[in-house]
């Protein structure tokens, strides 16, 4: 089996979306080779994930068609019978793409590495897992980032060589760029921390008190539905069924009740906390940990003890 | 201008979730289904305002036997002119996406408009397939739309915030949050849909994968109460116990 792994670049080096896509291939076949889009320092940082070949693309690419374009002829050049992504925004866009290129069949999401030729992956927003057989000789496989992790696994440094394709011209123009966090860092769907607020917050300007906990986590920032519906957060923060899904290795959710809803966005992370103060709340059924408490006193004095710890 | 809008029928978002089928298939036994909401609310919706501001049609097309009829109706109800149902067994996003590709094919379409992910698979990757089989473009995540037919301007989800886009021509979308807001359909709406056309084509793809078994995560632990006084014993329990921070 010949595995390829399309990783997104950002400033010459892999994403950690990437990297997590590298290491998934990576663990798959031991000589995995990577296509990359965008001019690159070194090998990408792709060496020490265990990746043999890095096929640099010169240019970047924002267009998925574009993107599936040069994937699908790397994979040709590679002689793929896998190609992985990362399922974040970029990914879960080219990916399916590819999959039509190549005739093959798709899994979109995988949690885990696949076990005797099947991949989990989780449906019916987290409540259930299913186990996907391929039918088709080629796999495209998209995996759920922050479920697998980046992996290191000593290697050297990957071999960088130079790759053409024909990619086609672009009907897309992609215009202004708007960070969603004040620095854009942290994208909600691949973010290891979210501290998310709800209606228990009462006023947009009383957020002072979430931002600081997620500053000093260095979390990204999230709300419920109720929040983002009357223009207190912006509609992008809004983690639930109809908006985001995040899959954190920690959420800190103050003043959300726990609508089942608003759990359907939240519940593939790992350590749930809420703060409420309605014992009541359903939300600590679904949580690991918890204060019953009032949001203006508790996440002042979490804030400070993270603080203390560094 | 001419509208597709991609509708699935999808479990209400209460349903109890079990299998059948020696776990190999969803118990579909006392559930109800809904119009998918990234469908309905966010697709559907910003097709019909586009419409009613510019003239056109809007055209619903779903795969799916005849137990999708009645969301079908209700998106009709919304405000859709016209529907198609494909009757086949939807398999997986690959039969699924080639089925509508191959309707779409000669539509002429303006616009391909389709929810985000569907609540049940969520997958999303049915909007990027008919795209890739129809060679058009398409912009994923897309959460407003303004569009004469002919050029289109949307903002869409990106990784770290949203990028403004322009197309050219004929493209296919996945809608997110903040396209649009859901619409109730009113007893005019419901009424009329029952006259509206819906027809029924017979067409039939190839599925790449199947489902070899579902199965439910372990019910969680009970959660360990922490007091309010005393959130340092919180962030010792993350850092020692859970490993979170």
């Amino acid at each position: 089996m010949s595995v390829l792994v399309y990783v997104p670049i950002k400033d010459g080096k892999a994403t950690k979306a990437g990297l997590e896509a590298a290491s998934y291939a990576v663990a798959i076949d031991s000589n995995a080779v990577a296509v990359t889009a965008g001019e690159i320092s070194g090998d990408a940082g792709l060496g020490v994930i265990g990746i043999s070949k890095v096929l640099s693309y010169s240019s970047s690419l924002t267009d998925n068609a574009q993107i599936a374009k040069l994937v699908d002829a790397a994979a040709n050049d590679a002689g793929a019978t896998t190609i992985v992504f990362s399922a974040n925004l970029e990914g879960g866009a080219t990916a399916p793409r590819v999959a039509i290129r190549q005739g093959a069949g798709y899994v979109a999401g995988a949690t885990e590495l696949p076990e005797g030729g099947s991949f989990t992956r989780n449906v019916f927003s987290g409540k259930a897992k299913a186990n996907i057989e391929v039918s088709t000789g080629k796999t495209v496989v998209s995996v759920t980032p922050n479920a697998f992790g980046v992996v290191e696994n000593g290697g050297g440094e990957a071999s960088v060589e130079g790759f053409d394709a024909e990619v086609g011209s672009s009907k897309v123009s992609f215009g202004e760029f708007t960070p969603s966090s004040a620095d854009g860092s942290i994208p909600l769907p691949e973010a290891d921390k979210v501290v998310s607020a709800g209606r228990g917050l009462k006023a947009p300007e009383n957020w002072g008190i979430v931002e600081d906990l997620a500053n000093a986590l260095g979390a990204a920032t999230a709300c419920s539905r109720p929040v983002g519906d009357m223009g207190w957060r912006p509609h992008h923060e809004h983690v639930g069924q109809t908006g985001v899904t995040v899959r954190p290795d920690l959420y800190i959710a103050c003043g959300i009740s726990g609508a089942i809803q608003h759990l359907a966005g939240v519940n593939q992370s790992k350590v749930i906390v809420v703060i409420n103060t309605d014992p009541e709340a359903p939300f600590f059924k679904a949580a690991d940990y918890g204060i019953v408490g009032d949001v203006f006193e508790v996440l002042p004095k979490l804030t400070e003890a993270i603080k203390q710890l560094s | 201008m001419k509208l597709l809008v991609c509708i699935s029928k999808a479990p209400d978002t209460t349903s109890r979730i079990a299998f059948t089928d020696g776990d190999t298939s969803f118990d579909e036994s006392g559930v109800q289904f809904i119009v998918n909401p990234y469908d309905e609310w966010y697709a559907l919706v910003r097709a019909i305002e586009l419409v009613e501001a510019n003239g056109g049609s809007v055209t619903t097309v779903t795969v799916g036997d005849a137990t999708s009829d009645p969301i079908i109706r209700k998106a009709l109800a919304i405000g859709a002119n016209d529907a198609v149902r494909i009757d086949a067994d939807p398999k997986d996003s690959t039969q699924v996406a080639k089925l509508i590709a191959d309707y779409a094919a000669d539509g002429g379409y303006n616009i391909i408009l389709c929810g985000k992910e569907t609540i049940d698979h969520n997958s999303a990757a049915v909007p990027a397939m008919i795209a890739e089989y129809l060679d058009l473009p398409f912009v994923a995540f897309a959460t407003s739309l303004e569009s004469d037919g002919s050029k289109s301007t949307l903002k869409c989800e990106v990784a770290g915030g949203t990028n403004s886009v322009e197309v050219e021509g004929p493209f296919v979308l996945s809608a997110a949050k903040g396209m649009s807001e859901q619409r109730i359909p009113n007893m005019r709406g419901i009424m009329s849909a029952r006259t509206k056309p819906l027809q029924v084509v017979e067409a039939s793809a190839d599925a790449t994968t199947s489902v070899v078994k579902f199965s439910l995560p372990p019910a969680k632990g009970v959660c360990v109460m922490v007091d309010a006084d005393n959130p340092a014993e919180l962030v010792r329990l993350l850092r020692e116990e859970a490993k979170a921070i």
